[in-house]
């Protein structure tokens, strides 16, 4: 009963796994393999003659810097994540330790915007990077986003639950507000810090809208709106499209493997407690 | 409570005194916006602004390369109402597009990783391989797994018709192309595209029922649906609420996988509201009318989310009758 229990539950994971790593093993096998091949029916799971032809048509093409495009997403996921975490622990901790007037207003200010679809910022935040002429730069894809309503609720509700003890003590020892806060709160808070900066990284890093249309440029694109602009030049060149998803996941996917618990506790916190 | 009323002794003297007896100094007005300006800023100028802005926007005929921007009342609003102008047909044809991605792909995005969470809610070997096997798509990203469903869908060389064909199905069918196959194949890929961060957070939620309450159900005499509807589904009530709204978020906000994947198509069948609302407004540059759809989308959702919260409480509540 036990072990017949335990067989199903692993076959239905095998079975899962396959239909998760296939795709991606046949990705890899499509863009080696010639043009010919790759719209060939019906399709062959290994290349005939293997070759680095598609990746040579991409790297060389001036339109296409698909490394580019990694470390432009990169970049642009590494900042907002930073500026997301920076500006919410602030803002989180005056909301939850310090008193001030018109408290209430703010936190019910920000909580409110929480409900708000972001699909009505769009017009209006593309007339304002407009003005701050910023459009077709990365800052466009780095600064508006990190208004992070989610991150200053998460982060108040975590620096609520620190006992307030330790806080006092130090108080007591003579230390001031930013010391407190620096030296205290945010080494307790190093795992809430963390989840935040991968969950920020992880949705801008697949922010994908935005990025299409307020990058136009090929050298300022991110990964996810620089591929879309590989696919709708190359429609059928599936040994092009092939190639150039696996150099964008390549690098990913070892961060990935090197980071994946980190990410997966990241995210599988955020529906705790929110 | 001490530290309260000293906070509250607004005089210097208050505060002086606060010090000197070694209580927590009053933390001064200042020092709490000044802890607050950088957020406030960026709050203030990419949400609150755009917010008011959108509004203005919309009363207006605007196009972001032209210099005038002639003010036109409610005009945007009511083109979009008025079934006789050029607005009307796709604007609603993009809600109903919205409408039945959301409405068909939520469900299986909230069964399918439960499913799976439950099935990995137990301590076994290469627990932690599945699981992040199972999320690597999400890290992927959309375009990446846009682009590679595409080409596994393609109607000639697709492997997902050559499979078919291999086990005696029909071998041709239009993915892409043909509704409601396109539909099929949207959702199916945001399945696969988003399974695991679903199942991740129910899997957490799961690990958070305490073992005492399935061994006492067992006790009970419970079987195993039994125990799932009276111990897991209750247990992971909080998680399964917060997963069901960013999943309803996310699926009423799908832009990626039908720009990639069907390009809106066939016709214009899977260009979704906000997929209509970007191409109005930010490639056509008719700003006024994509701004006045995009509230009315917002209306929509928002009225879809009380319903909903609400909806939940009252279960909730009766439960706990």
């Amino acid at each position: 009963m036990r072990s017949s229990s335990k067989g199903l539950r692993f076959g239905l994971l095998v079975v899962l796994t396959l239909l998760f790593v296939s795709p991606l093993l046949l990705m890899v096998s499509t863009s080696f393999k010639t043009r010919n091949e790759s719209g060939q029916t019906p399709p062959t799971w290994f290349p005939h003659v293997p070759t680095v032809q598609a990746y040579h048509q991409i790297l060389s093409a001036a339109d296409t810097p698909v490394f580019r495009w990694f470390l432009n997403s990169m970049i642009a996921a590494t900042s907002n994540a930073l500026i997301v975490v920076a500006t919410a622990a602030l803002a989180a901790y005056a909301l939850a330790r310090l008193e001030f007037r018109r408290r209430k207003l703010v936190f019910g200010l920000i909580v409110a915007t929480l409900f708000v679809p972001p699909v009505i910022l769009i017009i209006p935040n593309y007339e304002i990077v407009g003005r701050l002429q910023w459009l077709d730069t990365l800052i466009a894809v780095i600064v508006p986003t990190a208004a992070n309503a989610f991150g200053v609720f998460f982060l108040r509700q975590f620096f609520i639950g620190l006992p307030k003890e330790l806080e006092e003590s130090a108080f007591l020892d003579g230390a001031n507000q930013w010391q407190v806060f620096s030296k205290i709160v945010l080494p307790l808070s190093r795992p809430a810090l963390a989840t935040l900066a991968l969950l920020a990284f992880l949705t801008n890093w697949n922010d994908f809208l935005w990025p299409v249309y307020v990058l136009f440029s090929p050298t300022s694109q991110t990964l996810q709106a620089g591929l879309s602009t590989l696919q709708s030049a190359n429609a059928v060149r599936y040994d092009l499209l092939m190639a150039g998803a696996v150099i964008a996941s390549v690098p990913v996917l070892l961060l990935y493997v090197f980071a994946q618990r980190f990410v997966i506790e990241g995210v599988s916190r955020s529906g705790l407690k929110g | 409570m001490a530290t309260e009323t000293l906070n509250r002794g607004s005089t210097a003297a208050g505060k002086a005194n606060a010090r000197a007896s070694g209580g927590k100094p009053r933390s001064s007005e200042l020092m709490a916006w000044l802890f607050l300006a950088p957020y406030l800023v960026l709050f203030t100028v990419f949400v609150l602004a755009p917010i008011v802005l959108g509004i203005w926007i919309s009363l207006h005929d605007w196009d972001f390369t032209l210099p005038g921007k002639p003010f036109v009342g409610l005009t945007n609003y009511k083109d979009l109402f008025d079934s006789g102008s050029v607005t009307f047909a796709p604007f609603w044809h993009a809600m109903r597009a919205t409408g039945i991605f959301t409405v068909f792909s939520v469900p299986l995005l909230l069964v399918v990783p439960l499913a799976v969470a439950l099935v990995m809610n137990k301590k076994f070997r290469g627990r932690n391989i599945f699981r992040a096997v199972f999320f690597a798509p999400y890290v992927l990203g959309v375009a990446v797994v846009g682009i590679l469903w595409r080409f596994l869908l393609d109607a000639n060389v697709g492997v997902v018709n050559s499979l078919m064909g291999a086990v005696g199905l029909p071998d041709h069918i239009a993915w892409l192309s043909s509704i409601p196959e396109a539909w099929i194949s949207l959702i199916g890929v945001t399945v696969w595209w988003t399974l695991g961060f679903n199942a991740v957070i129910f899997l957490a939620g799961l690990q958070d029922v305490p073992g005492e309450l399935y061994e006492a159900a067992k006790m009970d005499g419970a079987g195993a649906w039994a125990s799932f509807r009276h111990v897991t589904l209750p247990g992971i009530r909080q998680v399964t609420i917060f997963v069901t709204m960013i999943t309803i978020i996310a699926s009423a906000n799908m832009f990626g996988q039908s720009f990639i994947m069907t390009n809106g198509g066939p016709g214009q069948s899977t260009r979704t509201a906000i997929f209509y609302i970007a191409e109005t407004g930010l490639q056509n540059f008719q700003m006024g009318s994509a701004a006045a759809a995009s509230w009315i989308l917002t209306l929509a959702l928002m009225l879809v989310s009380v319903v909903l919260f609400a909806a939940f409480r009252e279960r909730g509540e009766g439960k706990a009758r």
